[in-house]
């Protein structure tokens, strides 16, 4: 861009000395015209779609008005009002898989920060072989998902899965072998998959992050006799703060719009206990194509999705230098 | 540079890019004016991979064009895919000629308004409705229509049964009622090592896939003369027959014991993997449980009808099976359907049926190509007779799809429950509620 500046600056001066206004309007309008490309690109294909989502929320979509989908029926408010409705079918489940999404969520970010946190600083000190530990715990997040969750459906199996086997016949923890792809504890296969998938970013972040703490600071604490526990905390945690709240952000949104380890893990219809609302929303829109409903479920998601983000950047991630 | 010329540069290359995006994919313009049509057909996977579809289909697509010069551009499309293609095709206007569907999707797909109607004439073209199998015939859309949709491959549920197994416990006849079937199957539950856990069952069902369970929902219902809609289309889910029908269907797990707990996570061909290894005596199966069978090199079973009760309840229909299958359909918006209807007419005339069905493990719509020779088989004429005279359509109604979800949801839920507790009427009534409540309220 500063490139770009220069050049027309130089331009700018040489039009100066022949004094002509009008010109000199035209040539502030230079870089908006470079970037029209781009807006008009944006403008295609996201808010394009984005608006249509918005209007689809307002119709009764479905397959028997798909054929001419500009004329579907207005509904104005009734998707809304049947998704928000607590005591309606479809409301309820809607703000029971809200509740179930958002517990899923905190879960699988507070685990899977811990645990990058801890490899992190771990990893961190002198250990041997730190490459090696690197690249070891980079595993999950570089292999495709659909192939690791296949995998993990292997490991869940009651009769012939690795977990009972581990569980059942080597501790005896339990005398009936349990289930993890049906009922209540299907929710905590899609814990412990999308912990297992996304510690690997904490961990890649936060080490990152970790590198950049001044060795000073520790050494001083060091001095003072200061435990470990301690520096961690009033040392650490504080330098590395920025970074830490823009972690929790990325992997808070990604958690809460997880799609692809339940469906992998069970196909297009989850047990109630794993299904999130991307999923729901998926099974209004695709698989009953009432896409109304699904839009109107989509544009609430968002809605609350951006409330919180404003508020959370607002509250935590730092601004930029000229705060 | 003058800004004008920028501007235009620039909006042009927009717009191109845009242009570009939205432009006419399907390639069109290419056949008009040509001698010889060109049409698109996209056909469902059958098989294992799509390159073994392609295999199957090609040299038949290659026959087509011998003798009648219409060309045809061959795109397999997997099942799962299949369903958001076509609403994607009839959303954008923008598809094949011909295509395959599910045969229960027919009246939704007909609802959409998009597929060509198979009036008289249409139906005189591709070989006149005298050729099919009734029952197939039936589940090409909503009753009193012209049919949206054309039977291509035949599908029908069959009790299939290890025949060793039923040899060693001297049973040498399959089972005729239900309660014989519950019967057999206890005998047949054993711990064969003497460690003190089961180790073959009885019955293995795929108690985990919510299709399936719609499918029994619908065929032991009406074996109890209920019917998932009333007569005006709306959802009657949880009427006393639908929930006794639930009832028999669980109790297999619940009460009767013949099938294991762990079905409940069955979804795929795990059922038929346990038949073939002996932990299963029976299982319940489409025709093309035969093709898994044979990938297993098991051949040492027999098929039968899916049993009625003994003392069929008071209204009820003796069937065993739906009418399954896959159908094939011509899109409305086609500039080709004098073409479409011949490749139509082709793929279901006698040739196509033996060589594609005997492929496919699957069952001919057409009477004349079970006199073939392929098809002289006891399963097959088993599982024939299972479509002819044992099955009846699937619900003829545009939310289908939804109801197989709610309704098949319902089901997995309440088998997940009872692999791990019990079940009473009152949890399968709620649960069969309140699919009926979902289906009403997403209207």
């Amino acid at each position: 861009m500063t490139n770009g500046g220069s050049v027309f600056g130089r331009g700018t001066n040489r039009e100066r000395a022949a004094t002509r206004p009008s010109s000199q309007r035209r040539r502030r309008l230079v870089p908006y015209a470079l970037i029209l490309p781009a807006v008009v690109l944006e403008m295609v294909v996201h808010v394009g779609p984005i608006l249509v989502g918005l209007w689809t929320s307002l119709t009764r979509l479905t397959q028997l008005s798909i054929r001419d989908w500009t004329g579907a029926p207005v509904v104005w408010w009734e998707n809304y009002r049947n998704g928000l409705d607590p005591s309606g079918a479809i409301g309820s489940a809607l703000w029971a898989t809200f509740l179930r999404t958002l517990v899923f969520a905190v879960l699988v970010v507070f685990l899977s920060w811990a645990l990058g946190m801890l490899a992190a600083y771990l990893l961190n000190t002198d250990v041997r072989a730190r490459g090696a530990f690197r690249m070891l715990f980079l595993v999950p997040f570089a292999v495709p998902t659909f192939v690791a969750v296949i995998g993990w459906s292997f490991i869940f199996s009651r009769d012939d899965g690795a977990l009972n086997h581990v569980l059942v016949d080597q501790l005896g923890l339990f005398d009936e072998r349990p289930f993890w792809l049906i009922g209540g504890n299907a929710f905590w296969a899609i814990v412990v998959v999308a912990v297992w998938r996304l510690w690997p970013f904490a961990f890649l972040m936060l080490f990152a992050a970790l590198q950049n703490v001044p060795h000073e600071l520790h050494e001083a604490g060091a001095l003072d006799g200061t435990s470990r526990w301690r520096q961690f905390r009033s040392i650490t945690l504080p330098t590395i703060r920025p970074v830490n709240a823009v972690v929790i952000l990325i992997m808070g949104l990604w958690s809460f719009n997880e799609f692809a380890i339940p469906y992998v893990l069970f196909g297009p219809q989850p047990p109630e206990s794993a299904t999130l609302l991307s999923n729901l929303i998926y099974e209004h829109s695709f698989v009953n194509f009432n896409m109304g409903l699904g839009s109107a479920m989509n544009v609430l998601v968002l809605a609350f999705l951006l409330a919180v983000s404003v508020w959370y950047v607002r509250a935590f991630v730092p601004r930029g230098r000229d705060e | 540079m003058r800004i004008g010329r920028i501007l235009a540069i620039s909006l042009s290359v927009a717009l191109s890019a845009g242009l570009v995006g939205c432009g006419d994919a399907d390639g069109d313009d290419e056949n008009a004016g040509s001698e010889g049509a060109r049409i698109t057909y996209w056909a469902v996977s059958m098989s294992s991979s799509i390159t073994d579809d392609e295999a199957v289909l090609e040299p038949l697509l290659e026959t087509f064009t011998e003798e009648t010069g219409v060309e045809v551009d061959l795109e397999v499309v997997p099942w799962a895919d299949l369903w958001n293609r076509i609403l994607t095709a009839v959303s954008s206007g923008q598809g094949p000629d011909v295509l395959n569907t599910g045969n229960t999707w027919s009246a939704s797909l007909q609802a959409t308004g998009e597929f060509l109607e198979f009036d008289d004439e249409a139906l005189e073209a591709i070989g006149g409705a005298g050729k099919f199998i009734e029952t197939s015939l039936a589940a090409t859309g909503a009753e009193g229509m012209p049919p949206a949709t054309i039977p291509l491959y035949g599908q029908a549920y069959g009790l299939y049964y290890n025949t060793e197994l039923f040899a060693e416990a001297g049973i040498d006849e399959p089972p005729s009622t239900w309660e014989e079937m519950v019967d057999i199957g206890q005998q047949l539950t054993q711990d064969t090592d003497g460690d003190g856990d089961t180790d073959q069952w009885g019955l293995s069902i795929l108690a985990g896939n919510g299709g399936v369970g719609s499918h029994f929902a619908f065929i032991l219902g009406r074996q109890h003369g209920g019917s998932l809609f009333d007569e005006s289309g709306n959802p009657q889910f949880d009427s006393d027959e639908q929930v006794a029908a639930v009832r028999r269907y669980l109790d297999l797990m619940v009460t009767d014991q013949v099938v294991s707990p762990s079905n409940a996570e069955f979804t795929m061909t795990e059922a038929a993997d346990q038949l073939a290894q002996g932990t299963a005596a029976m299982v319940f199966g489409q025709a093309s449980t035969r093709r898994t069978l044979a990938s297993l090199d098991f051949d040492d079973y027999g098929v039968a009808r899916i049993p009625s009760p003994a003392e069929l309840p008071e209204g009820g229909s003796d069937i065993g099976s739906m009418v399954a299958g896959t159908n094939i359909a011509v899109m409305d918006g086609s500039e080709h359907v004098d073409e479409a209807l011949q490749l139509v007419g082709f793929l279901t005339d006698v040739d196509a049926q033996v060589e594609l069905n005997r492929t496919y493990g699957t069952l001919p719509v057409i009477e004349e190509a079970y006199e073939h020779e392929a098809f002289d088989d006891h399963a097959i004429q088993t599982l024939s007779v299972n479509l002819r005279d044992h099955a009846e359509p699937f619900p003829q109604v545009p939310e289908v799809g939804q109801m197989e979800t709610l309704v098949g949801g319902a089901v997995k839920e309440l088998f997940a429950q009872a692999a791990t507790g019990t079940v009473t009427d009152e949890d399968i009534r709620s649960a069969l509620e309140e699919a009926d409540r979902q289906m009403e309220a997403a209207g």
